[in-house]
């Protein structure tokens, strides 16, 4: 009897695993898609994967949420030919690294991508320079976000922060800050604070003096910051009250103020854009439904769709007249775009080639400095 | 014991002392898996107390983030694969473990030390190590990102447990028994069957249980080896604690402790079990 | 068996006894070692060998060798402490191999490979990948020099020949906070670029500290058990076992819960007065909530081992020192104490060696100040791909661990283990 009951438990086991297994094996196409997780992932999934697989119903799409380990993830599958993912979501500095590196797969704008509306073809209708970030080719543009600031509007009594110096005033401002756990935008933004000429910033940054000057600038707030590490946590580390000021992506700022209605307010001085975008992988499994698809996610209606759903601007010429308001609140989105000329009169010009040489100098410079 | 009646003073209030001190501990090492069990029930996502809890007002408590994590598409599938995976890592490293322990039990096996040695590493190699050596090695052999990868890491993680176990229960084990079988004309398959297996099933069971909640519990390996179609709950749970802390990680950690408290007595049923078995065995 | 002549014990068909008990033995050992044979191949492709693979990496070069090739060959005839820039036909070879791997796009690694040992060196390799292919005549070193500058620096060169070797002590270097020199000697980095001798000594003092204090709470809990009626002792058991069997994630979510600024504990502590609404403690994202944490997870695996030592110590030893005249302490401390020892030997090292290795728990709650050395190995494979630094860093850190595996070995035995 026990043995039988024993031979059953097994024989079911095989059974359940042989049906798992292949069950993800079935005819269908899944397409899987490393994007940034939170807001931002669930405002692709409206405006792009939703309706694409609408339209194709053999196709699923999977997301996943690692595009912060993008870059070696990508290396580690292209290295070992064993590519499981077919679209990665990057910015624009490691999808240099990665073409450079021949990780991803070069990209011809005009047979890959739809043409705007009026006939345009793709490679004039994104923003000039953008499909070719520092020289090379791998890389569709999406958006143009910005990292900016936020702050706790029922804090502090009187004057708000207005400025990047702000961030570095605990006198005036005193509470916690969350800054990104990496050199990128702080250091720029340290020198800012402390005098700097924007146009200087990247030529002190090439010195040791000048980043040795921007981690002293830090020192100054260094115990009273709190290092996020991925995009979804300052938003909540200001609605938990954990931190008074947090640099952030703008338009997870924006859900957390105007989806989810949270004591916050934007502080645009000094925001620093960047781009972001697809790629893909070189070895991908099934070239021509990854093509299929960013045909389909990066046209003109599709770009301008996304800011429907998340503060972040179309990357496209064409997409910017489409760009309305918010799919669910109906609020007006162009005054919430980091390009509307209201926040983006003191933009920081980020230099993500200089990055793409500097950035494992610094790294490590940095995480030396966080370390200690 | 307490102090007896004419004890001095002092030993009697060090004894009481001591009694505090051990009810302190015991508090320490219980109170936080006890405290997220109400955190769980939390109306708003916040991570402490509210004064409406506090104040037991109707509507400050909710199941809602129960039900958040029963509905939700990836945490059913993350309780999936957590299942598959540990089920078929704790077959793996349960039928290779019992038998390598069968072999390290007698005393004519060669190189005993080293293999032993050996077998007990992948608990000792720091995790991180191990996982990022799966990770580019598995994916040069092409199992990386897949179940069957992940199963195979998880499998090499549980042998330590089995053999630890297993190899206990064999301490003592009276091979005069197997001989006697083979003497009265058993054959070395009944003998396996009648003999030896009733006498280590408690141990094998047990290490299985501890393979079973290695693989269970581990997100290193998952982390590097997997990608999002293996994630499990402890997977689900890191990447949530980095990103939106939402107490939904709180009602899952809730339904973990239950788990644990069910394997728990599950052991202690088996280990009570295997005592009093061996308790009948002959000198 | 028959007796021959010569006086030796032979079996029924002849064959010396000695032989055919010695055979005998042979085979039994073979039969028995077959029962280990599956999972040593198992562990040799699921473990083993994954491990080595990515040890091995802390040495392998070939990165710089497989994209220059010629330059590789070429630059070897060049004494990198002649003070002169290598010959033509070297910077010949460089071109080529430029252009070639320009076109198959495999430039950029090499570019990459040289960065972390001198940054710039991934847009050097860019720019002049684009634009080598104008070059297609002598003099190609003066062509080169004019597309950069730095190809006329004696270090670029110095560079490119130390690294063009298939096996390289550079990461090892880094991973003790050494590098070369202008003048090819090994020294320290400058101060500022110091942190992994650092970071070691931080991961061991650490340890070494949870394990005290994993020790002053595990000891009087294991000699409550030892000395509790075992109906009593089982029960207290399961409060030490369910921590242990209860997901590591879910106790580090607790500790979240109960320690950060808006958490359990501040808000008692405020409720109480004992801290003002804006005195709130950080008690987490820094050491303390190493320390916590971790003493919380590990202690577990001090009762244990310690209870099973203490369980074996008869009560009549202590009522002997009694008896003898010694007061309880004394008797506790002279002749209870040092028959603990093994115990504690045995918890400290399996507290030790668990600590030291740790990545999830210092991740979640360690902030910058709590981390050891795992989040480093975990931060150059995922975010800085340094494969090369991580891995030296982690045979640092196995050497370490296996050290102490066999300290542990020699001192309780592997096979002597418990668990549960």
């Amino acid at each position: 009897m026990k043995r039988l009951l024993t031979a059953t438990a097994l024989a079911t086991g095989v059974a359940f695993a042989g049906a798992a297994f292949t069950a993800g094996s079935a005819q269908a196409v899944d397409l899987t898609i490393v994007s940034w997780g939170g807001a931002y992932t669930a405002s692709q999934q409206k405006a792009y994967h939703d309706p694409y697989m609408a339209a194709n119903p053999g196709v699923t799409i999977i997301n996943d949420d690692n595009a912060a380990e993008g870059l070696a993830k990508v290396r580690a599958q292209v290295e070992s030919n064993n590519v499981t993912w077919d679209i990665v979501d990057m910015v624009a500095a490691d999808a240099i690294t990665a073409c450079d590196e021949g990780l991803i797969m070069e990209i011809d704008p005009d047979t890959w991508l739809e043409p705007a509306p009026d006939g345009t073809p793709a490679s004039e209708d994104f923003f000039a320079g953008t499909l070719t970030p520092g020289g090379t080719n791998c890389f569709i543009p999406q958006i143009v976000y910005s990292t900016t600031f936020g702050y706790r509007t029922d804090v502090f009594e009187g004057d708000q922060p207005s400025s990047i110096a702000d961030v570095f005033d605990l006198e005036k401002f005193p509470g916690k800050r969350s800054l990104e756990r990496r050199p990128i935008n702080n250091l720029e933004w340290a020198l800012l604070a402390d005098g700097v000429a924007p146009a200087d910033v990247y030529g002190m940054l090439s010195t040791d003096e000048g980043v040795a000057r921007a981690l002293a600038k830090l020192d100054t707030i260094k115990d009273q910051v709190v290092w996020w590490t991925k995009g979804a946590q300052p938003p909540q580390l200001l609605a938990d009250g954990e931190v008074v000021m947090a640099s952030a992506y703008n338009g997870r700022l924006f859900s957390a103020i105007a989806e989810k209605n949270q004591p916050i307010a934007m502080m645009w001085d000094r925001q620093i854009f960047d781009l972001d975008g697809w790629v893909v992988p070189v070895g991908v499994k099934d070239l021509e439904e990854v093509k299929k698809y960013l045909r389909f996610a990066t046209d003109t209606q599709r770009l301008a769709d996304q800011a429907k759903f998340i503060s972040y601007g179309p990357a496209r010429y064409s997409s910017a007249p489409l760009v309305g308001n918010h799919a669910d609140l109906g609020i007006d989105m162009k005054p919430h775009m980091p390009t509307d000329p209201n926040n983006a009169a003191t933009i920081f010009d980020f230099d993500y080639v200089w990055w793409a040489d500097h950035r494992a100098e610094l790294d490590e410079v940095f995480n030396t400095w966080l370390a200690k | 014991m307490p102090p007896p009646l004419h004890a001095p003073p002092s030993e009697r209030v060090w004894y009481y002392a001591f009694r505090a001190i051990c009810v302190l501990i015991f508090i320490f090492l219980v109170g936080p898996l006890l405290v997220i069990i109400p955190l769980s029930f939390n109306d708003l996502p916040y991570f402490t107390f509210t004064p409406a809890m506090l104040a037991f007002e109707e509507g400050a408590y909710s199941t809602k983030w129960y039900w958040e994590f029963f509905t939700e598409h990836s945490w059913q599938q993350a309780v999936k694969n957590s299942f598959l995976i540990a089920v078929f890592a704790t077959l793996i490293s349960t039928f290779l473990g019992t038998l390598a322990a069968l072999g390290l039990s007698r005393p004519e096996m060669p190189f005993r030390k080293t293999i032993m040695a050996l077998l007990i590493s992948p608990m000792i190699v720091p995790l991180i190590i191990s996982a990022a050596g799966m990770y580019f090695f598995y994916a040069r052999i092409g199992i990386a990102s897949t179940h069957f990868g992940v199963i195979l890491a998880h499998a090499a993680l549980g042998i330590p447990f089995v053999i630890i176990t297993v190899t206990a229960t064999l301490v003592g084990f009276d091979h005069q028994l197997t001989r006697a079988a083979s003497s009265l004309g058993s054959s070395p398959t009944r003998t396996f069957f009648t003999v030896i297996v009733p006498l280590i099933l408690p141990g094998v069971i047990s290490g299985a249980l501890l393979a079973f909640i290695t693989s269970f519990d581990e997100v290193v390996v998952v982390l590097f080896v997997g990608s999002v179609e293996q994630r499990t709950i402890p997977w689900k749970m890191f990447s949530g604690i980095r990103e939106e802390i939402r107490p939904t990680i709180l009602a899952v950690a809730t339904l973990l402790v239950f788990v644990s408290i069910l394997l728990l007595t599950t052991l202690e049923l088996l280990r009570r079990r295997s005592e009093r078995l061996r308790g009948i065995r002959p000198q | 068996m028959t007796t021959v002549d010569d006086g030796v014990l032979r079996t029924a068909d002849g064959v010396p006894l000695k032989r055919s008990l010695r055979r005998a033995t042979a085979r039994r050992r073979t039969r028995t070692f077959m029962l280990v044979v599956p999972i040593l191949a198992f562990l040799m492709v699921t473990f083993v060998m994954p491990v080595a693979d990515m040890l091995f990496r802390s040495v392998d070069n070939q990165i710089v060798s497989s994209v220059l090739p010629r330059t590789t060959i070429a630059i070897q005839s060049w004494d990198p402490l002649s003070e002169a820039l290598p010959k033509e036909f070297v910077f010949e070879a460089l071109v080529l191999d430029i252009q070639e791997s320009f076109k198959d796009k495999t430039l950029g690694r090499a570019g990459r490979r040289l960065n972390f040992e001198k940054t710039g060196m991934t847009s050097l390799f860019r720019k002049t990948g684009r634009r080598a292919k104008l070059i297609t005549e002598p003099s190609y070193r003066d062509q080169l020099i004019a597309v950069d500058k730095r190809w006329g620096e004696l270090d670029t060169w110095k560079l490119i020949h130390r690294e063009s070797d298939a096996v390289t002590e550079s990461y090892f270097l880094s991973a003790v906070d050494l590098t070369f020199d202008e003048s090819g000697d090994v020294s320290w980095k400058v101060e500022e670029r110091r942190i992994y001798l650092f970071l070691f000594y931080r991961t061991l003092w650490m340890s070494a500290l949870i394990t005290v204090f994993c020790l002053l709470l595990g000891y009087p809990v294991a000699y409550l058990l030892a000395t509790l009626p075992t109906r009593h002792s089982n029960l207290l058991l399961i409060l030490v076992l369910l921590p242990f069997w209860t997901s590591l994630l879910v106790r580090t979510t607790a500790w979240i819960a109960l320690l950060q600024s808006e958490g359990v504990l501040n808000d008692l502590m405020v409720f109480i007065g004992v801290v003002s609404e804006d005195g709130r403690l950080q008690l987490i994202h820094n050491k303390i909530g190493t320390f916590v944490a971790m003493t919380h997870i590990l202690l577990p695996f001090m009762i244990l081992p310690l209870y099973s030592v203490m369980k074996t110590i008869p009560p009549s030893y202590m009522r002997a020192a009694r008896s003898l005249g010694a007061p309880p302490f004394l008797g506790f401390l002279k002749v209870y104490m040092p028959n603990t020892v093994p115990g504690i030997g045995a918890g400290c090292i399996l507290v030790f060696i668990l600590s030291i290795g740790y990545y999830i728990t210092p991740a979640l709650v360690g902030g910058q100040t709590g981390t050891f050395i795992s989040n480093f190995i975990a931060l150059h494979i995922s975010e800085t791909l340094n494969w090369g630094l991580a891995a030296a860093l982690g045979v640092i850190l196995l050497a370490v661990v296996l050290f102490l595996y066999f300290l542990y070995d020699r001192i309780v035995g592997v096979a002597n283990m418990k668990l549960g």
